[in-house]
């Protein structure tokens, strides 16, 4: 009984011609492996079918719909392809865009500190292990408590850093976030000061992977640090460099606690992004079908974003 | 080597450089400490006061802990809704994970897919959907609808999947052989070899939902059920200008986190290194 279960499940002789009575046991065999296999993995199946590929089809649906959340669902008209025509002519919604493509700037530079950083405390620091807890502590912490103490620490007229840079000479600083030019500015910092720690933990691993002997190499060519860095571990890293690049670029077009906890938008739309917009539409204004023509860009945004990375990786990419 | 013996001039000087940068990242988190211990009006005293005048520690936290809008009652919110959506998302993360690296099924190929398909959509582009279904069955405004949103999360799926492959086929073929049924080779051998990884994502999973602001904003409207992050800023806006209060709050809110991750600090920092994973 074991041995032929063994043969059956085991060892699969596949060059081997199967006697027909071994085949109908693997044949019952694969059957309890399939259910099985479903039974593992359909609580996730039915989870994200209900909770994410339903909703986003009809997120597509609704698109096309005129909908107030309030009417009821006798109150939906099909307007066809209206709302995006809106979109395109809603200067609110186009300073979104702009807004969230602005953004995308704060990918590289933190990107650039982070690996700085990385390459710093992976080789030339005494407790490393301390650095890595400092510089990681923004990324842990609760992001509306990170957010309120930036705004009071970047409070216009009496905050500590205005408090500071008019006592260095400044005397007129920038309002930072109540003032529509910096507004947004201030964000990307916050931004970049929260992302550090991330990106410069997954270079740090990335680090590792590096053969010791091109360094040693590059030692005995008598190669300085900064060529070292540039030469050896920049082209390294560069697979971890792109997927921290496509994840960075695709995070800036979620961005919603920063603004909702700190700026709400404003002031006069500085802040706005595409998701604060889809937001606001959505559970302030209540226009439903109007705010899933927005997810609807914002889907088509991201999904642009996953195919070039595609199409680009094998071109950019150093392995 | 050499440079072992004598001091290391070049090392020493860099590590204060970046020591020096470190406060960057530091100091607002001392500020917020040091502000929540304060009396209101020298909060916003120049220069800085880093060691408060008139302490008011057991003031300011009893205040914000007992007080109109008692922290306790978040507090426990965050942790129930934490550990359950910790709980369930470890449960279904890792049996599919199995399901898809280890039991051997045609339909397995095309049903990761979908998985990954779901990965790829924005999470606020399903939002107004996920809102009219909660609506109509009856998961809006409870902790339960919060749980389920936060626990169907695909990332701890391919996080586990990657460690189920990395467990020898043998192992599993081995315990067929003596007549085990799949759920008990996931229950007594899959599992506990792929334990420490389930550990890191549920160290990772707590911090997210601990941390999360979007979901309990809109799936929440009572105030009992706020979790910290919305009784934070709620309390910021009822608060207004009594900034030691507020830094109270958040200090509250960051301190949890803070233990969490000095405790498991190695599986977290590896973890998000291994899979590069983002909440």
């Amino acid at each position: 009984m074991m041995a032929q279960q063994a043969a059956a499940a085991g060892e699969r002789p596949a060059a081997l011609p199967v006697p027909p009575a071994t085949s109908r046991r693997k044949g019952s065999l694969q059957r309890g492996e399939t259910i099985a296999g479903f039974l593992f993995v359909s609580p996730m199946l039915i989870g994200v079918s209900i909770l994410v590929l339903l909703p986003i089809v009809a997120t597509f649906v609704l698109s096309f719909a005129d909908w107030n959340f309030v009417a009821g669902w006798d109150g939906i008209r099909w307007i066809g392809f209206e709302n995006f025509k809106s979109l395109l002519d809603d200067p609110a919604f186009l300073k979104s865009v702009r807004n969230n493509l602005i953004f995308l700037l704060s990918v590289p530079i933190y990107l650039l500190i982070s690996i700085v950083l990385a390459f710093l405390i992976d080789r030339y620091v005494y407790f490393k292990g301390y650095f890595k807890v400092a510089y990681f502590m923004p990324y842990i912490s609760n992001i509306v408590a990170v957010a309120v103490v930036w705004q009071v620490l970047f409070q216009p007229s009496y905050g500590p850093i205005n408090e500071m840079l008019k006592t260095i000479g400044f005397s007129n600083p920038p309002k930072w976030i109540a003032d529509p030019h910096y507004a947004l500015v201030s964000l990307m910092m916050i931004s970049v000061w929260i992302s550090i720690g991330f990106n410069m933990v997954v270079y740090i691993a990335g680090l590792q992977s590096i053969p010791r002997d091109l360094y040693e190499a590059a030692d005995i060519d008598g190669a300085g640090t900064w060529t070292k860095f540039r030469r050896i571990t920049f082209p390294m890293l560069s697979p971890t460099t792109f997927f921290l690049l496509v994840t960075g670029v695709i995070s800036t077009f979620k961005i919603f606690d920063l603004i909702a906890v700190m700026t709400q938008g404003g002031p006069i739309g500085s802040t706005s992004m595409m998701v604060w917009y889809l937001y606001d539409q959505a559970f302030t204004n209540l226009k439903i079908g109007y705010a899933s023509s927005v997810s609807a860009v914002l889907f088509l945004f991201v999904l642009l974003i996953t195919i070039g990375q595609w199409g680009l990786q094998k071109k950019w990419v150093n392995y | 080597m050499a440079m072992h013996t004598k001091f290391d001039w070049r090392r020493m000087t860099v590590t204060a450089v970046m020591f020096a940068l470190s406060i960057l990242f530091l100091l607002p988190f001392v500020w917020m400490l040091v502000t929540s211990f304060k009396e209101e009006t020298e909060v916003f005293t120049y220069p800085i006061q880093w060691i408060p005048k008139h302490w008011r520690l057991v003031e300011n936290y009893k205040e914000v802990w007992v007080g109109d809008y008692p922290f306790y009652r978040y507090y426990w919110n965050s942790i129930k809704v934490g550990l359950a959506t910790t709980a369930i998302s470890c449960i279904v993360s890792s049996l599919a994970a199995y399901g898809f690296s280890k039991v051997q099924f045609k339909a397995s190929k095309y049903l990761f897919m979908i998985v990954l398909a779901t990965y790829m959509v924005p999470g606020q582009a399903t939002l107004v959907p996920q809102f009219i279904l909660y609506r109509n069955i009856g998961l809006f405004d409870s902790h339960l609808g919060l749980i389920i949103i936060g626990s169907f999360s695909v990332l701890g799926t391919f996080m586990l999947r990657q460690f189920f492959m990395g467990v020898h086929q043998e192992f599993i073929e081995s315990a067929k052989i003596d007549g085990a049924g799949h759920f008990r080779i996931f229950w007594r051998i899959g599992f506990p070899l792929v334990r420490p990884a389930v550990a890191t994502y549920a160290i990772l999973r707590f911090i997210w939902t601990w941390n999360d602001y979007q979901n309990p904003l809109i799936f929440l409207r009572s105030d009992r059920l706020y979790t910290l992050t919305i009784a934070m800023q709620k309390f910021t806006s009822m608060s207004g200008e009594f900034y030691s209060l507020i830094m109270a709050a958040a200090v509250s809110a960051i301190l949890p986190l803070f233990l969490v991750f000095v405790i498991g600090q190695k599986s977290v920092i590896e973890g998000i290194a291994l899979g590069g994973v983002k909440g």
